[in-house]
């Protein structure tokens, strides 16, 4: 089994190097700035893949928590301290080493939290944000968790809307690259795309090689157990609501990383990132990919959101989710990417009675 | 001081008094079952031991370890294990996973060292297997350990539950209706497992239906009748008990 799982590691790997290879020799460099892209999405869904497919729960909220990692490390980094320059607490940062100057366009003097100081607060937002709203709101079951994680989001949203700090509807733009080690960055700049393509790959890699471990361990096993059966998981000594609060929490984390990255790429985030929208958009990924199955997940994520970012679908976007999430609960409520799921469908459409429902 | 004490548990479902200041005793190393007629509250007594529901009064005690406020997980931890009525055991696993769940209160891998992968939880995870495979076998069902739990035949399924109960290596094991749906030597077989479990050195706390079963494995019976307990004596003298008598089979009217 752990054999299996680091083959189909080392196979994206090689899928993800053939698709810069063939876009490189036929010139089509340009469609790596949508698949960095959807990796990024993609991060967000196999992090909620986890909490819908293996926690048994339901977020339609997460596009909040990337945009509280997106929004959070935009205004760090663009915020300009200048004026305060000499108040205690930017002196005090800055005698610390995690501000740094700049100068805009215009050429403007600029004081900002150094990125990576940035991404930091924002993880430790996000992660007391998740831990704050996730202890009472997991509590809940079913259509109840559904609209009250639903209300978490529109908040958010209304918040990122609503406040100047944050752009209102134009959102915050000109937010640096984010610096890596030797002079790389995660940034749009056409020269380094196609190391941002790599860099945001990589990032997939890694977070499906920590989930793929997780699920397999002893807390995926727990995690399993809870979704089985609650009462029974309790008595042998499973703490549920830890393991979904943790399981929550980590998702958030998955989806304010993504957040943070994204919106260095993109130099910029604006509302649309945090609308209810996209937190169903995700949603109808995960379960068209198959609830307990990252893999799914990952397929579909990147997949849809790439054709999505190229614009085939057009003004019909949400449309095309919100159908995706309908037709997959009428007839594949399990996914359709998996065994058995052309036999299931025949049985469907024929109304042979043997349809396994679940 | 008694292994386990139970004393003055009450609790009550707005003005149904489900349990009433029950007070009991299990010795170490016993098989004691709790009786009565369908709603004496038998299953709430268990629910209030297990846990999954907090008593409006009174304390449970194993050894020195009180367990009337800790939440069900936690009394699992503290060496207290159960099953279920109506068999719950996890869909889309295995009966291998099943009793490896089991082993959850003995090992401690977390989020942190299982999404890295630690080497040392690889050991973790081999032992776990090892010791749940011992399980299995002890009950006679290591050959099942790759089934599908749920997809077994209901006898199996019961014996798989017992098995993941016992995987926690209880001091304290609750079997609610241990028989209930199994036929005549299933139940016979169930029987034979409770005893062998009991010479392993576990104490055991049933409630069941059979009363042949009852009757044969048990060391001391409780019974229970609207939420009181009416009488707590050794099966032979329950049996000739008038009171036990008069609530499961109705007043002589005569």
């Amino acid at each position: 089994m752990k054999r299996l799982r680091h083959l189909h590691i080392v196979y994206m790997a090689l899928l993800i190097v053939g698709i810069q290879v063939v876009t490189s020799a036929t010139d089509t460099a340009y469609f790596l700035t949508q698949l960095t892209m959807s990796a990024y999405y993609s991060l967000i869904i196999i992090g909620l893949s986890l909490v819908m497919g293996y926690a048994g729960q339901i977020s339609i909220g997460h596009a909040g928590f990337f945009a509280i990692g997106g929004y959070l490390s935009a205004f760090l980094t663009t915020y300009n301290l200048l004026p305060y320059q000499e108040t205690g607490i930017v002196a005090f940062l800055s005698n610390a080493g995690l501000l740094v100057f700049s100068q805009d366009i215009y050429g403007t003097d600029l004081l900002t939290v150094h990125p990576w100081c940035a991404f930091i607060s924002a993880i430790i937002l996000t992660t007391s944000i998740a831990y704050v709203i996730g202890r009472p709101v997991l509590k809940l079951k079913g259509h109840y968790l559904a609209m009250a994680t639903l209300g978490f989001g529109i908040i958010i949203f209304r918040i990122v809307l609503g406040s100047s700090y944050f752009g209102e509807a134009d959102g915050l733009s000109d937010v640096p690259g984010f610096p890596l080690i030797g002079g790389v960055e995660i940034s749009g700049n056409m020269s380094a795309r196609i190391v941002n393509y790599y860099i945001a790959w990589g990032l997939v890699i890694i977070g499906m090689v920590l989930l793929l471990n997780l699920v397999k361990s002893r807390v995926g096993r727990a995690l399993r157990s809870i979704h089985g059966s609650e009462d029974a998981a309790k008595a042998m000594g499973v703490d549920a609501a830890k393991y979904k609060l943790h399981t929550f929490v980590l998702s958030a984390v998955f989806a304010a990383v993504a957040g943070v990255m994204l919106t260095h790429y993109n130099g910029g985030i604006g509302p649309s990132e945090a609308s209810v929208m996209k937190s169903v958009r995700y949603v109808a990924i995960v379960a068209i990919g198959g609830m307990a199955n990252l893999w799914g997940a990952l397929i579909m994520g990147s997949v849809l959101n790439f054709l999505s970012l190229r614009g085939y679908f057009g003004s019909m976007d949400d449309a095309v989710f919100g159908s995706i999430l309908i037709i997959i609960m009428l007839f594949a409520p399990q996914g359709i990417l998996r065994k058995g799921i052309l036999k299931d469908l025949r049985n469907k459409l024929t109304g042979n009675p043997e349809v396994k429902q679940s | 001081m008694a292994f386990f004490e139970v004393h003055n548990l009450s609790r009550s479902f707005g003005g149904l008094k489900a349990v009433s200041n029950v007070s009991f005793t299990v010795t170490k190393n016993t098989v004691k079952s709790i009786i009565g007629p369908n709603g004496a509250g038998k299953t709430t007594l268990f629910n209030l031991i297990s846990g999954f529901l907090p008593p409006d009064e009174g304390s449970v005690t194993l050894e020195t370890r009180q367990l009337e406020d800790l939440s069900p997980d936690k009394i699992a931890g503290h060496g207290v294990s159960r099953t279920f009525q109506n068999l719950k055991l996890f869909h889309g696993m295995t009966a291998l996973e099943n009793v490896m769940i089991g082993r959850h209160t003995h090992s401690r891998s977390g989020f942190l060292s299982g999404m890295l992968s630690l080497p040392w939880t690889w050991v973790e995870e081999k032992a776990i297997v090892k010791d749940s495979l011992e399980v299995m076998d002890f009950f006679g069902i290591a050959h099942l350990a790759d089934s599908e739990a749920t997809s077994l035949a209901y006898g199996q399924q019961r014996v798989v539950e017992l098995a993941r109960a016992m995987a926690c290596k209880p001091d304290l094991l609750l079997l609610d209706e241990p028989a209930a749906g199994l036929n005549m030597k299933e139940t016979a077989e169930m029987g034979k497992l409770i005893c062998k479990i009991r010479d392993k050195g576990v104490t055991v706390l049933l409630v069941e239906h059979d009363m042949s079963l009852v009757m044969n494995i048990s060391d001391e019976i409780l019974v229970l009748s609207y939420g009181e307990k009416i009488a707590e004596d050794s099966p032979l003298a329950i049996q000739q008990d008038k009171e036990v008598i008069r609530v499961y089979l109705g007043e002589d009217d005569a």
